[in-house]
This record gives structure tokens, C-alpha cells and sequence, in this order.
């Protein structure tokens, strides 16, 4: 480990405690030139403080933040050179939508008619052509957005730290503004380290998806693999797939509560975790596989979610086509396909983490 | 952290203030005094002299005169007392016959015999063996009364002490509290002069049995409760009998427009306690010669002329002549009550802590 | 950093307060090189220092009580309600705060006492009574609750209120739980001033209650100025010390569980011309308060300056431009100058050591609490109001006489010395704004690459910019009507306005009688300007948000 490479930002070994909490322990994470980094977490999992000891406005009690390789011990924020969008924005209430994106480079001693230029030119990418002289007052949420956003480039920063970027939107605008946002970083080559709680985010976003769980990375990687193989139950529970259950692994078949599930082959014997994506619940007659109560429907738009109640052990979550989806209250049988079947690491996961990854 | 900004940003803050306030001080007197050409004076908050007639003495002397003035005569006294080591001037003026043996006895003044003392009479002379402390001015504190008032009610005027007692001048008299008010303490020690050790406390027992009420200090008992005064006639005060100066009256007409025939208020004559201002060389002044010359202006005849239009007391030296508003409308009192120094330090805080549970209690 | 900052607030009280109090409190408490303690035991069981210091303490409550329940309905409608005249009618309330107490003695003897407006209606004499004390006392510090509560209402958002009233709250509860919560550091904090105002009161209490009411200043004046007892006074000092103490403790404590960020927004949208009954009635009510508690006092003065031997005219007025070889050597109108000037650098200098002040004490990091020090320091800006002028007045004599600290005879010794009590004013109306910046704002401009003195200048200073001025008024009106320092420290003859006052008043006849009037209303006037201007100035482009 002695030979550690660091890329544009690296974190070694990063440990923060408030009182008797823990916010981060012990986290090493490395990002590279250009790329998108999100880190992704229930709230209170340590993601936002995480960006404060990057910017300086929160003190590691443990541990190095390298900026291109350049320990940052005792470096103040202002000095660092990094771009943060906060939470809520932070607009400055007291200037204009203008005054507000040339403060960077005012602050970097930007000639005027240069950081004029650049106001222009950031109000543009972002979408708000001639809106310098607005009252941040008068701007929409998405507005706001776009206004931090321009501000937090203003200044050039060699890394771009977002703090839940689209939080406080509305879907459609959120889901529009994720692809804007993902192309013009691209262009833009900006480096970015984005927090947020919402995976489809995360997964338009990133590069790389890094989830955290009590101020420890749970898992790192892209989003693909993070989707596909969910490192623990408490990762699944997190990107939404609650059909995790203990099992019992013996050649291609594990057993559960929820009697034999079918594993792919390869899969490790012995006790272990398994996750069964809804789509790899079948629904079958009654008489077939695991009998099962329908005990909710859930419109979803290409396909209705449908909660099943067994007789023994954890709901089972099944997404079923339009047209056959069974009416709530209905006995139906129930059987999984192997394909759709992924082990976990064998961590079970704790009262707390049920707690967060079922909201 | 950018320690050197900050430091910076903090110097040129504080630069800043301090600009501001030598602008705002531009041309004020400097703090220190330049060589041995000034002297300086201490006194209290009603010390005053004509402009022509200090100038004339800077002029003849080749002082400068720097005065210091604050607060009442006793406050200037003990703040002289307090920094005696390190004297603010070279002399004081302003301490008077009730504070004398305080002054005296902290060894606040350096004799001098002043010149042109042979010109003050020698009773007023009340530390004549040492020459430490030089009378100035006499003031009498006597009931002052609204001659509209008794006119209108076909009443005699008290004269004495004793006829404040009685019951015609029932409710009518506003004095002021002997433990604050430096005419409030004068009348106390008057009546402690006439009366006695014993018996004052059964004189004020009977004054207050007559309707005495007491305020804090002058200018309430003169403006607000005095029917004689501008403002008590705006206010509609109710008491047409006040403990003020025998200089009072003039002093009514002298600031009156139109200047009216007599002076509005008159004095009970036989109710006034004298009291003698002295000056004196503080112990440790910087300007000693100056200082000595500043006291030889203060009993000179022009300074002493000059005393009753700008501190409306009795100047002490015999061939002074009274302004002509003193001669016309004042009252010239003949008997007032004295104490001794001596007797006033021996028993002042005594006499003021029974008159205080006596008559405000 | 703190530290940075703190250096020029501690040196500043150490020399001016600190050492001169110690200084004349170990003149008092030693002699011969031995320390006299057995007089605290002596003074403390005196029945009638006992008296006092009970007379002291409740009236100085019942006081802070009287002052709040009726100045925070006026708080409100300044802070809320848009009305023709406000920005004058915000002036007029902080007059009184600058008048010396002898005319406001004339003053209020006019509405309660003989002949005054209460007895002509209801023959109800006041004066001589404790109500008087009480009712001055609120007459005086009616501004500091409206400018320190106001300052901050007027930026509270009016959505969380009405958030409040759309979840079921009522006006009255929407109010107690989200505004008064959200008000309450800077209740407290003017709440904290006028105690300590009417704890210390001096003059109120002597005019107005006569010579029978005695408060724990008019004792330690007393017993160090006319008796130069300096060892009983010290005793007092100390106890009035502790006093300050304990409620300086309590005000921390409550403070401390209190303190939250608030986001603030522009006080100019969030005033409104008033709307149904309910308001205008409020409005009315305050207006009218203002007026009888105020306004008819103060006009009192007015006209007695008009009302001359020869009929209404501004007689008194042109004799003030005369030096006639009177008591003054200089006409009493260049008091006015001087005035000005006194005032001018006491605000300079209360700015600049309470905005350091008060900076350094929001300063926190990360998201730690301040910590004791820092409470203490914050302590230690509030203890001169509730120490008598005249123990530090006396201390300046006997400690600043040396090289180079020999400040005795210098005119700056003034200002200093005014600026003593305008840094508590300035510290306490900056502080509770400063609290509620929202620390996020700071550090987004510290990230977008702000050094801590421009996050100051760039996003603290334009939020408190409106406190800010309000501390200058503030510190402005305190030293151009402080009268204890100037009385008592000696000083070359420049008279201030409340000086030059005090001297006419303390002499017979008509013309010095009716120029102290004029002089009186000439000092309301300039007051009341100065404030205007200073409130006219928030309204230039950069102030506007």
C-alpha cells in the first residue's frame, strides 16, 4: 500500500467525529481528471460532511486530502480552489442573479470587463441568457439552480463538488436538468465529486457511483456494476430492491423462508445474503410455487409493482406486466428466476439500515 | 489561516477610527501643556471669567490659562484630593468654608501669600496663619421669596428662620437635600449656626411639621417648585419660598427682557449662611510661578469685578465695586451665619445622616 | 483569528474600564499596603444600603417589565406596518435617549405632576411616586427595545408565521411559538439594556422620585463624589458588580438556549400598510403611546423654548448666539459643534471596537458552540452600563495620569469614555443579526474563494448593514447625550450641549431658564436629524437588496 496513487483528488484514510458520532470513518476515495464521482447515501450517512472536509469548511480529525497531490492541511477554503454548489443553493440574497455568479471571480481579482464576459458566458450555458440583472428573489427553484450552478463554475475550480445538486426539483425538470448537466461537464471537462440520496441521479450522473452507509463506503463503482451487483443487503435495500433474504446456498439452489429460490451457477455454498430483482418474480397459480396474498398494487407506468404477502418471512416485491396484475386480496403462487437472482456479501443488515433503505 | 490580511484588514480598521477622530479632534487644545507658558486651573463646572478679562491677564503675564472644569464644588474638591500626586494643574479654585479642612488636612496646597491680600478683609481670611488657601468670593445661601405672591396675599415676607415655622407660611418653602446640594447644606449649617448642635434637629422637626418639602437639588427646587422663577411660573409651581442665594434676585433681572423696575424675587435676610470660595497652589504644580500669578489675577481688582456677573457671588476684596445691577436690585446681608472650619469637617457627615433621617424618612 | 480580532475590543476595555476601575476600587479597599475587607461586612448589613440595593433591583425589574410590554407593540408596527412618517416617528423615539435628565425631569413633571396634563383630567399627581421613576424609565428606553427588537423583527420572514397559521396556529400562537422564539436573543438582549439602565439610574430617580428614593448609583455618587468615602464605595462597586453579574449570567443562559440561525430576508418586503381592524387598532394604540409617552413631554420643552417674557418668539433662540460675558466664554450654540465632534469620534470608536467585537464573537467553527471564553468576553462589553459613571470616571483620574497614558486633560478622554457605553449598544444590536446570517452563506463565499475579511465585507456587512446603522444611531445618540463621563471628567472649556443645558438651568432668570429650553429643543433637533440621515442613507442604491 506504500505506493498509493492519488488522482486529481484523493482522500486517504479521512476520519471526522462531532460529539460521540462518527461522520466519517476512515474513508479513502480517489477521483480522477474529469471524472464524475457521486456519492450516494441515506441521509446522515456522512456524504455532505464529506464534501466540507474537501472544501475546508470542516476540519479531518484523521487523515490526508490530497489536491492534486498536494496535502491540504491548514489550507482554508478560500485558497483551495474548489467549486461548491450548496444544498440549498446560498444564493446571495443582498446582489443579483449577476452579482451573484461574478462574485468568484471578483473574489479571484477577475478584471471587469473579463468577468462580465464570463457571466454572460455562464448565464448562457446555463440556460439564462440576459437574466444578470434578475432579483435572486424572483427566480424559480430550477432558476435558483441553474444561478449556483453558474456561480460555483465562475471561478474555474479545479473540482467541482455538488451537495444533492437537484434536490428541491420537480422530477421532470430533475430528470431534464441530470442530462444537461452530464453533457455540460462533459464539454466542459470539469472534474466533479456530486452527494445525493436519489440513485436515478446518481446513475445519469456518474462516472463512478460510491454508496455510503455510517460514514463508510459500502461499495464503489460504476453505476452499471453497482446496479447489477449490489455489494450487501443494505446496497440493495438502498437502490430500492427490498426482496433481500437470508439463505442457505447448496449447488444452484438456496434456501429461504420463501422456500427453494434457484441461484446462477458459480454462486458460493454455504449461508449467505440472496436479492431477487422484482422482475425475476414470476407469478404462477396459486397451486405452483410459494403462496402469496396480493397485499398492494402499484401503477408505475410500464409495469405495475405488486407487494406478496407469504405465510412465513418478508414481503416479496414482483413487477408484473399491465394486463397481469392481480387484484389486491387475490392467493397467488409465486417462483424466481435464477437469472434474476444476486448473492450478497454475507453482512446482515441492521436495524438501521432497514430503517433508511425502506423510505 | 491568511493571518497577515487579517492583521492588515484589522490595522487599517482601527487606522481608520483613529483618523476619524484626529479629524474630528482638528484643532482642539492638545493634551500636554507646551513648557512653562500655561497654567493651568482647576475648577468646578460653575467657574466662569470674561473673555477681555483673561485675555487682559495672559496678555500682561505671558500665560496661557488653561481651565479645567467638572462637575459641583464638592465633586472638584475630592477629585483634587484623589490626584494629588500627580496634580491635573497648578491651581485650584472653587473649594469653599464647608470642605476647607478636607482640602487642608490632605495637604492639597503649597502656601503662598498672595499678593493684594491686604486688601481682603481679615475674617474672611479663614487659614490666614498658613496661607495655603486664599479666599476669592463669598456667596450667601438665603430663602429666596416671590414677591407676586406674598403682594397678592397681603402677607409679610419671612424674615428669619424662626418665621418659617410659622403656621402663615404653612406648605411654602422648597429646600434642597442637604446631601447633595451644596445650598441644600448651607441652610442645614445656617440653622445648625443659629440653633446649635442640639437643637437644629427640633427646628427642622417644627420646619417640616410646616409643610417643608424637600427635592433633590437646585435646579428642580428654583425651576419646578419655585413660583418666583421663569420656569416655575411656567410650570405653576406652588412654592413661593426657596432655599437659593442672596444673588439670585439681581441675577433674575440681570437676565430678564425687558429689564423690568425690581427684581421679581426678594431675600429673607436673616436666614442666609455665608459661604467663602478659596483657591490655592496645588502641592506639585508643574507651573508654580504661573500658578502664583494665576492666584494674585484671582483677588485682583479686575477678576474681582468681574465675579458677580459671571459666578453671581460677592467678590472679598474691599475696594471691588458691585456691579450696578448688585447695588439697584441685591440685597446686601449684613449677619450671616458662619461656622467654624473646623466645627463644619468635624460634624458634617454626622449632621447630614441625622438631617436625612429626620426629614426625608 | 478570534483572537485577531478580540485584541483591539480587550485592549480597549482593559485600558479605559478595567484598569480605571480596579484602580480606584483598590484605592478604596487598601491602605498602607494591607487590604480592608471588614468594610464589606459593615456596609452589606447597613439596613439602609439594604434598602437600597432591594429598591434598586425591583424597580429596576418592574421597569424592564413596563418598558417591554409596552415598546414591543411598537416594535412590531416598526418593523412590520409601512405608514406615512415612520422614518421621523423612528427618530422622535430615540430623542429622549439623548436628553439630559434634568430636562427630562421638566419634561415629565409637565404630564404627572402639578398642573400637568393628568391632574388637569383626572387630578392625578404622579410625581414623587414610584409610577414617575417607572414611566421615565420607559420614556428612555423605549428605542432600545424598538430598535433592537425592530431591527431584527423586520428581517424575520412573514412566511414562517403564516406557515405556522396554515398548519392551525393561531395569530396569537403562530407568534408565541415561531416569532417570539426566533425574536428572543435580541429581547433578551433589550431587555438586558434597559436593566441595566434603570439599575444604574441616577438622575430619573433623584428628579422624579425625589430625595427619598435612593438607588445603588445615587449611593456610590453619593459616598464618592460629595463624601470621597472610597472604601464604602468600593463595597458598592462590587456588589453592583455582582449584581451585573448574575443577570448578565442569566441573560447568557438564555440567550445561549435560544441562538439560531434565522434566514433573513429584506425588511422592505416584509413591512405592509396595515389591513383590517385588528392592525389599524394597533397601529392606533402604538401611535397613541408614542404620542402621550413621548411626543407630549417633549413638546413641553418646545414650547416653554418659544414662550418668552414677551409673548411666543424666538427670543431665547437668538440670545443662545450670544456670548454676553456670561457663564459661557463661548456662545452656547457652538456647543452644538462641539457636541457633534464628541459624538462624531465616541461613534467612530464604538463602531470600530464593537463591530471587532462582535465579529469575533460570531466567529465559530465548524459547527462547534462559542465557547466559555468567548461568553465571557461577550460578558464583559455589557458590564460598563452597569457600572456608575462616576467610579469610572474617578478611576480615569487616578489611573490614566501617567505618560504615556495621561489622557486626563485630553478631549479624547470624552469620546472614550462615551464609547465605553456605546459598545455594549453596538455589540448587542450587531450580534443577534450577525448570529443569523446563515453560516452557509459564509461559507459559500469562502469556497468561491473569499478570504475571512471579505466573506465580512462581501455577506455579512450588506445583511447587518441596516443593524449596523441602527448600532450607530445608537452609539451616536448615547454619546450625544452622555452626561456622566463629560461632567465627570475635567476637560478644557468646550461645554457639550447637555453640559451648556445643565449650566443654564443652574442659574436664575427668565433668559437662562428659556435658552436652556431652546437649547434643550436645538439638542432633540440635531439628534433627530442626525438619525434621519443616518436612516436615509440605508436607502441609497447599495443598500437596497
Amino acid at each position: 500500500m506504500a505506493e498509493q496513487h492519488f488522482g486529481l483528488l484523493g482522500l486517504d484514510d479521512i476520519s471526522v467525529r462531532f460529539g460521540g458520532h462518527q461522520a466519517l470513518d476512515g474513508v479513502s476515495l480517489d477521483v480522477a481528471e474529469r471524472e464524475i464521482v457521486c456519492v450516494l447515501g441515506p441521509s446522515g450517512s456522512g456524504k455532505s460532511t464529506l464534501l466540507r472536509v474537501v472544501a475546508g469548511l470542516q476540519e479531518a480529525d484523521a487523515g490526508r486530502v490530497l489536491l492534486d497531490g498536494r496535502d491540504q492541511r491548514g489550507v482554508p477554503a478560500h485558497r483551495r480552489g474548489v467549486g461548491l454548489m450548496f444544498q440549498d443553493h446560498q444564493l446571495f440574497p443582498q446582489r443579483d442573479v449577476a452579482g451573484n455568479v461574478a462574485f468568484g471571480p471578483r473574489m479571484h481579482k477577475v478584471a471587469r470587463p473579463e468577468r462580465e464576459r464570463r457571466v454572460e458566458e455562464l448565464l448562457d450555458l446555463v440556460g439564462l441568457p440576459g437574466a444578470g440583472a434578475r432579483a435572486v428573489s424572483s427566480l424559480s427553484g430550477g432558476e435558483q439552480q441553474r444561478v449556483a450552478l453558474a456561480r460555483a463554475l465562475a471561478p474555474n475550480p479545479r473540482l467541482l463538488m455538488l451537495d444533492e445538486p437537484l434536490g428541491q426539483l420537480d422530477r421532470s425538470l430533475r430528470e431534464r436538468l441530470v442530462v444537461e448537466l452530464r453533457q455540460l461537464f462533459g464539454e466542459l471537462g470539469t472534474t466533479v465529486l456530486a452527494v445525493t440520496h436519489d440513485q436515478g441521479e446518481a446513475f445519469a450522473l456518474a462516472d463512478r457511483v460510491v454508496v455510503m452507509r455510517d460514514g463508510r463506503i459500502a461499495q464503489s463503482g460504476t453505476p452499471l456494476e453497482v446496479w447489477q451487483r449490489p455489494a450487501d443487503a443494505f446496497v440493495a435495500r438502498f437502490l430500492g430492491f427490498d426482496n433481500v433474504v437470508a439463505a442457505t446456498v447448496s449447488g444452484e439452489v438456496a434456501d429461504t423462508v420463501w422456500g427453494k429460490v434457484p441461484v446462477p451457477a458459480g454462486t458460493a455454498a454455504g449461508e449467505a445474503w440472496i436479492l431477487v430483482r422484482p422482475t425475476g418474480v414470476r407469478l404462477v397459480h396459486a397451486d405452483e410455487g410459494l403462496p402469496c396474498v396480493v397485499a398492494a398494487r402499484t401503477f408505475r407506468g410500464t409495469h405495475v409493482a405488486v407487494t406478496l404477502r407469504p405465510q412465513d418471512g418478508p414481503p416479496v416485491d414482483a413487477a408484473c406486466p399491465l394486463r397481469d396484475a392481480p387484484e389486491v386480496g387475490r392467493t397467488v403462487g409465486v417462483a424466481f428466476d435464477a437469472s434474476e437472482v444476486v448473492p450478497l456479501a454475507s453482512t446482515a443488515p441492521t436495524a438501521s439500515t432497514t430503517a433508511t433503505a425502506s423510505n | 489561516m491568511s493571518t497577515n490580511k487579517k492583521f492588515t484588514a484589522i490595522a487599517v480598521t482601527t487606522g481608520f477610527g483613529m483618523v476619524a477622530l484626529a479629524a474630528c479632534g482638528g484643532g482642539s487644545d492638545s493634551g500636554s501643556d507646551s513648557g512653562s507658558k500655561t497654567v493651568t486651573l482647576v475648577s468646578h463646572q460653575s467657574f466662569a471669567v470674561s473673555d477681555d478679562v483673561l485675555k487682559d491677564f495672559e496678555k500682561k503675564s505671558g500665560y496661557q490659562v488653561k481651565v479645567l472644569k467638572s462637575g459641583d464644588a464638592g465633586e472638584a474638591v475630592n477629585k483634587a484630593i484623589l490626584t494629588k500626586d500627580t496634580p491635573q494643574g497648578d491651581v485650584f479654585f472653587g473649594v469653599d468654608n464647608t470642605l476647607l479642612s478636607r482640602a487642608l488636612d490632605n495637604d492639597l496646597f503649597t502656601p503662598y501669600k498672595a499678593k493684594g491680600l491686604q486688601g481682603i478683609p481679615e475674617d474672611q481670611q479663614l487659614d490666614a496663619g498658613k496661607h495655603r488657601a486664599t479666599p476669592v468670593d463669598t456667596g450667601d445661601v438665603c430663602v429666596n421669596y416671590d414677591k407676586k405672591y406674598f403682594a397678592d396675599k397681603k402677607l409679610d415676607p419671612p424674615k428669619t428662620l424662626d418665621d418659617l415655622t410659622k403656621p402663615s407660611y404653612k406648605n411654602l418653602l422648597v429646600t434642597e437635600n442637604a446631601a447633595t446640594s451644596s445650598p441644600g447644606l448651607g441652610f442645614l449649617l445656617g440653622t445648625a449656626a443659629e440653633y446649635g448642635d442640639k437643637g437644629w434637629p427640633d427646628y427642622w422637626k417644627k420646619l417640616k411639621a410646616n409643610g417643608l418639602k424637600v427635592v433633590d437639588g437646585w435646579e428642580q427646587a428654583y425651576n419646578e417648585e419655585f413660583s418666583g422663577s421663569a420656569g416655575g411660573k411656567k410650570a405653576g409651581a406652588d412654592r413661593p419660598l426657596v432655599v437659593s442665594y442672596a444673588s439670585s434676585p439681581p441675577v433674575e433681572v440681570l437676565y430678564a427682557k425687558p429689564k423690568p423696575k425690581e427684581a421679581p424675587t426678594g431675600v429673607a435676610t436673616g436666614t442666609c449662611f455665608r459661604q467663602t470660595e478659596f483657591a490655592g497652589l496645588l502641592s506639585g504644580a508643574k507651573n508654580e510661578e504661573g500658578g502664583k500669578a494665576l492666584i494674585d489675577f484671582l483677588i485682583s481688582k479686575e477678576f474681582q469685578e468681574d465675579l458677580p456677573l459671571t459666578m453671581f457671588v460677592d467678590p472679598v476684596l474691599e475696594d471691588a465695586r458691585l456691579p450696578e445691577v448688585y447695588t439697584e436690585f441685591g440685597t446686601k446681608i449684613d449677619k450671616p451665619y458662619t461656622l467654624d472650619p473646623e466645627k463644619i469637617a468635624g460634624n458634617r457627615e454626622d449632621w447630614v445622616k441625622s438631617w436625612q433621617s429626620l426629614v426625608l424618612k | 483569528m478570534r483572537l485577531g480580532l478580540m485584541a483591539v475590543p480587550c485592549v480597549f476595555f482593559a485600558v479605559f474600564f478595567a484598569y480605571p476601575v480596579a484602580a480606584i476600587v483598590a484605592r478604596g479597599l487598601r491602605s498602607e499596603g494591607a487590604w480592608h475587607l471588614a468594610g464589606f461586612g459593615e456596609v452589606l448589613t447597613d439596613s439602609g444600603i439594604r434598602h437600597v440595593l432591594w429598591f434598586t433591583t425591583w424597580q429596576a425589574l418592574a421597569s424592564t417589565a413596563l418598558t417591554l410590554l409596552i415598546a414591543l407593540p411598537g416594535a412590531y408596527v416598526f418593523a412590520r406596518f409601512q405608514f406615512p412618517g415612520k422614518q421621523l416617528l423612528r427618530a422622535v423615539v430615540t430623542v429622549p435617549f439623548v436628553l439630559p435628565t434634568v430636562v427630562v425631569g421638566t419634561a415629565f413633571l409637565a404630564v404627572l405632576g402639578r398642573g400637568g396634563l393628568l391632574d388637569d383630567l383626572w387630578g392625578v399627581r404622579l410625581d414623587t411616586t414610584v409610577w414617575a421613576i417607572l414611566l421615565a424609565h420607559v420614556f428612555f428606553n423605549y428605542a432600545v427595545v424598538v430598535r433592537t427588537v425592530g431591527g431584527l423583527w423586520a428581517g424575520l420572514d412573514p412566511r414562517q408565521e403564516e406557515a405556522a397559521r396554515m398548519l392551525g396556529a393561531s395569530r396569537l400562537a403562530a407568534w408565541r411559538r415561531i416569532t417570539l422564539p426566533a425574536l428572543g436573543p435580541a429581547v433578551a438582549a433589550a431587555a438586558l439594556m434597559v436593566f441595566l439602565f434603570t439599575f444604574t439610574s441616577f438622575g430619573v430617580v433623584l428628579i422624579l422620585g425625589g430625595p427619598t428614593f435612593a438607588t445603588l448609583e445615587v449611593e456610590i455618587y453619593r459616598q464618592t463624589a460629595q463624601s470621597l468615602a472610597l472604601d464604602t464605595a468600593a463595597v458598592l462597586t462590587l456588589v453592583q458588580f455582582a449584581a451585573v453579574g448574575c443577570v448578565l449570567a442569566v441573560h447568557a443562559w438564555t440567550v445561549r438556549r435560544r441562538e439560531s440561525a434565522l434566514r433573513l430576508v429584506d425588511p422592505a418586503t416584509t413591512a405592509r400598510r396595515p389591513s383590517g381592524a385588528g392592525q389599524w387598532a394597533l397601529l392606533g394604540a402604538v401611535l397613541v403611546t408614542v404620542l402621550l409617552l413621548l411626543v407630549v413631554p417633549l413638546s413641553v420643552l418646545v414650547a416653554r423654548s418659544f414662550d418668552t417674557a414677551q409673548g411666543y418668539g424666538f427670543g431665547y433662540y437668538r440670545e443662545l448666539a450670544s456670548a454676553d460675558g456670561g457663564a459661557f466664554l463661548v456662545p452656547p450654540v457652538e456647543a452644538i459643534g462641539n457636541s457633534l465632534q464628541y459624538a462624531l469620534a465616541a461613534t467612530a470608536i464604538a463602531l470600530v471596537v464593537g463591530g471587532l467585537a462582535a465579529a469575533a464573537l460570531t466567529l465559530t467553527r465548524g459547527r462547534s458552540r462559542p465557547g466559555r471564553l468567548v461568553r465571557g468576553f461577550d460578558a464583559l462589553l455589557m458590564l460598563p452600563l452597569g457600572v456608575s459613571a462616576v467610579t469610572v470616571g474617578f478611576g480615569f483620574l487616578i489611573s490614566l495620569d501617567e505618560p504615556p497614558l495621561d489622557l486626563r486633560t485630553s478631549w479624547i478622554l470624552v469620546p472614550l469614555a462615551q464609547a465605553l457605553v456605546g459598545v455594549p449598544f453596538v455589540v448587542r444590536t450587531m450580534l443577534p443579526v450577525l448570529r443569523a446570517v446563515d453560516g452557509r452563506l459564509r461559507e459559500a463565499a469562502a469556497v468561491l474563494g473569499a478570504s475571512p475579511w471579505q466573506v465580512w465585507r462581501e455577506v455579512d456587512f450588506p445583511l447587518v448593514r441596516r443593524a449596523l446603522y441602527v448600532a450607530a444611531g445608537f452609539a451616536f445618540a448615547v454619546s450625544l447625550g452622555e452626561f456622566g463621563a463629560t461632567v465627570f471628567i475635567a476637560q478644557p472649556d468646550r461645554p457639550t450641549l447637555p453640559v451648556a443645558v445643565t449650566t443654564l438651568l443652574g442659574r436664575p432668570g427668565d433668559l437662562n431658564y428659556g435658552q436652556a429650553m431652546a437649547l434643550s429643543t436645538l439638542l432633540m433637533l440635531v439628534c433627530a436629524v442626525c438619525l434621519l440621515l443616518l436612516e436615509r442613507s440605508r436607502t441609497d442604491r447599495t443598500g437596497e437588496f
